[in-house]
């Protein structure tokens, strides 16, 4: 089993919600961001590798990509300097198809694993195509994190949850990432109904925005997954200790339920 | 992998040899698996077939004549030039034969708005009309820069009722337009249609698009037989998506003619690009080392496009057609020459395939080449007086 599996699976067992921040790799000081949010109270973290054409992403993590591929931010350049860290959490990648596919799906999966990756999310790989990637990256170590959606139906939401690896990543809401003010009712149904079909750590991620949102949802799910709202602190700021300030907070709000 | 057809049914996984698939987020999968089994439904029944054609008759004008270039074929040295007139299609060129069947189709799946995107804009005029005509709403995405190259096209999509969005990170030209198209999409699937203009994107696009092109084929083969009584040897069409090459080639695929697409030299994907996954298909595509997505540059936005069809990545790769590139300069030379020898003013897309045969001029002396004139010169008159000032 994966090191993020096991991480979220013991945070569940010991009844704690998890809380996986998003950041965008090489944007500003990113590595130093990472630590400051494992530090405040992040049971794994999520590194997005920057990509030309993100269709599934909204307009903070849209441009935190610019600026990062702008600073000349690359796949091999950012997996290197991930093998340099050392935050005391799991890590998990987030990128495009394309990427992996340029790198190789077999090379992609052994160098996550040399350099401590346990997952990847790739948001416009779904089931149907997943043979591939999951199969060099289940040979790797490395846990092939798939997507559940609103608009998959139950059949479907069985065989994702049968596939996935890690955890299942619940999608909140019909749309792409970006924070919302409050948390859409498809969020908790989501959740809800992943729940009852695995026994995978079950994390909502896209449109939570808020700590309140992100603990309203831990009503049902095990965890959330919190990306624009980090990324848009470390766009304003370039502070991680403001990024580890904001993670804080959404730390307290699930421990106090 | 079981060999396709050419140009057949790529099956419910959309595969064209290697290329192909449904590579989109979870959220718009079973759109797309409901999408396909809506068309393969409404592909075989009489009565959906019948009233797309009755449309493509009295709305769009088809069928579309064919011409026989005489002062053309004598000025490049005896070459027998025969055009396929999709300039001469409501709208003005041949993106209305998709526009019209996919919203059709999305009035028979009960959805009430239509999104797309667009380059030069002919895809978006043709999809605001589509809307207009059957009383669906309308939202077109267009690349900033585009939405100034294009002022007229813009100004016709919304005198449609179209809203008309701009697509303003990255490059802000077509596939940025393609972007922001597939993210609202994402937020609107449920009572939205994506109305894709080209032979691209996820399953079933590239096969669904070609289908509704193909009219243009049946009717290409039929005509050149009439006026040659065979088969023309060549078949070129301009590819930047490859929409109408799709739907020429798509009529003569089993025929002994040779099949050649034209792209930009500034956005040769088929000729200048490598495999890659982008816009929810596996295909050619310009990319960095990385698997960046570059940027296209072509004198013609409706050819500035990185990626190419999966379908014309499968007939490159297997043989059956070629992919050659002209220059600008030899664009701006064609657009030209086919203004002055024939009366017609082709649109900038389709005279990169007149300015592959004017290059070609002396190895196809004495012989019959078809070319799918697939729009009308109109929309860029006024950037070509700017560059022959």
């Amino acid at each position: 089993m994966s090191a993020i599996e096991v991480a979220l699976r013991s945070a569940r067992d010991a009844g704690r919600k998890t809380l996986v921040p998003y950041l965008t790799g090489g944007l500003g000081d990113w590595t130093t961001a990472l630590a400051a949010a494992a530090d405040a109270g992040a049971d794994a973290v999520e590194v997005g590798i920057p990509f030309s054409d993100p269709v599934m992403d909204g307009p903070v993590i849209q441009q935190a990509n610019d600026v990062a591929l702008a600073a000349g931010a690359t796949p091999p350049g950012i997996l290197d300097r991930l093998a340099t860290l050392d935050i005391g959490v799991p890590l998990a990648v987030m990128t495009y198809a394309n990427l992996v596919f340029r790198f190789g799906w077999e090379r992609f999966a052994s160098r996550c694993a040399a350099v401590g990756v346990s997952g990847a999310i790739l948001p416009d790989i779904p089931l149907e195509e997943v043979g591939a990637w999951a199969d060099a990256a289940d040979t790797a170590g490395v846990a092939t994190i798939l997507l559940a959606a609103p608009t998959t139906p139950d059949e479907r939401l069985d065989a994702i949850c049968a596939r996935g690896r890690g955890f299942l990543y619940a999608v909140g809401l019909l749309g792409i990432t970006g924070a919302r003010d409050s948390l859409a009712s498809s969020a908790k149904v989501i959740a809800a109904r992943a729940k009852e079909v695995t026994d995978l750590p079950v994390l909502v991620g896209v449109g939570i925005g808020t700590p309140a949102a992100a603990a309203e949802v831990c009503e049902v799910a095990d965890g959330v997954v919190v990306g624009s709202a980090f990324v848009r602190r470390m766009l304003e700021t370039g502070s991680p200790d403001a990024v580890g300030e904001l993670v804080a907070e959404f730390r307290a709000a699930l421990d106090a339920g | 992998m079981p060999d396709v057809p050419v140009m057949g049914d790529p099956g419910p996984t959309g595969r064209f040899g290697r290329f192909g698939g449904m590579f989109v987020p979870e959220t718009l999968m079973p759109a797309c698996i409901e999408l396909e089994a809506a068309f393969r439904d409404a592909w075989g029944d009489e009565s959906f077939r019948s009233e797309l054609d009755a449309l493509l008759q009295h709305y769009a004008g088809r069928p579309s004549p064919m011409t026989r270039c005489e002062r053309l074929g004598a000025e490049l040295g005896g070459v027998t030039v025969l055009l396929k007139r999709e300039d001469l299609n409501h709208t003005g060129s041949h993106k209305i034969n998709n526009v019209l069947g996919q919203a059709l189709l999305a009035k028979r799946m009960g959805k009430r708005r239509l999104v797309a995107e667009t380059g030069a804009g002919q895809h978006g005029v043709a999809t605001a009309t589509a809307a207009a005509l059957l009383g669906q709403e309308c939202t077109v995405y267009m690349g900033e820069v585009d939405m100034a190259r294009q002022e007229l096209n813009v100004f016709r999509m919304r005198l449609l009722g179209a809203e008309v969005k701009p697509a303003s990170s990255g490059s802000r030209t077509l596939k940025d337009a393609v972007n922001e198209a597939m993210r609202d999409w994402v937020a609107t699937v449920e009572n939205t249609h994506y109305c894709l203009g080209s032979v691209m994107g996820p399953h079933p696009y590239p096969w669904m698009v070609r289908e509704f092109h193909r009219v243009l084929g049946i009717e290409a083969r039929r005509q050149s037989i009439e006026l040659l009584g065979d088969v023309p040897d060549v078949v070129v069409a301009c590819v930047g998506g490859g929409s109408n090459a799709a739907g020429i080639f798509s009529g003569f695929a089993d025929d002994r003619c040779e099949l050649v697409g034209v792209e930009p030299a500034g956005g040769a994907a088929v000729g200048g690009g490598v495999p890659g996954i982008v816009h929810g298909m596996q295909s050619f595509l310009k990319q960095d080392e990385f698997g960046q997505v570059e940027e296209a540059a072509s004198i013609s936005a409706g050819l500035d496009y990185p990626g190419v069809g999966p379908e014309h990545a499968h007939l490159a790769a297997s043989g059956r057609a070629t992919y050659p590139s002209v220059t600008d300069a030899e664009v701006i030379e064609a657009f030209q020459l086919l203004s002055r020898t024939e009366g017609i003013i082709p649109a900038l897309e389709p005279a990169h395939a007149i300015a592959w045969v004017s290059r070609e001029r002396a190895s196809l002396r004495g012989r019959s080449v078809l070319v799918n004139l697939s729009g009308r010169g109109d929309k860029d008159v006024a950037q070509m007086m700017e560059i022959l000032r």
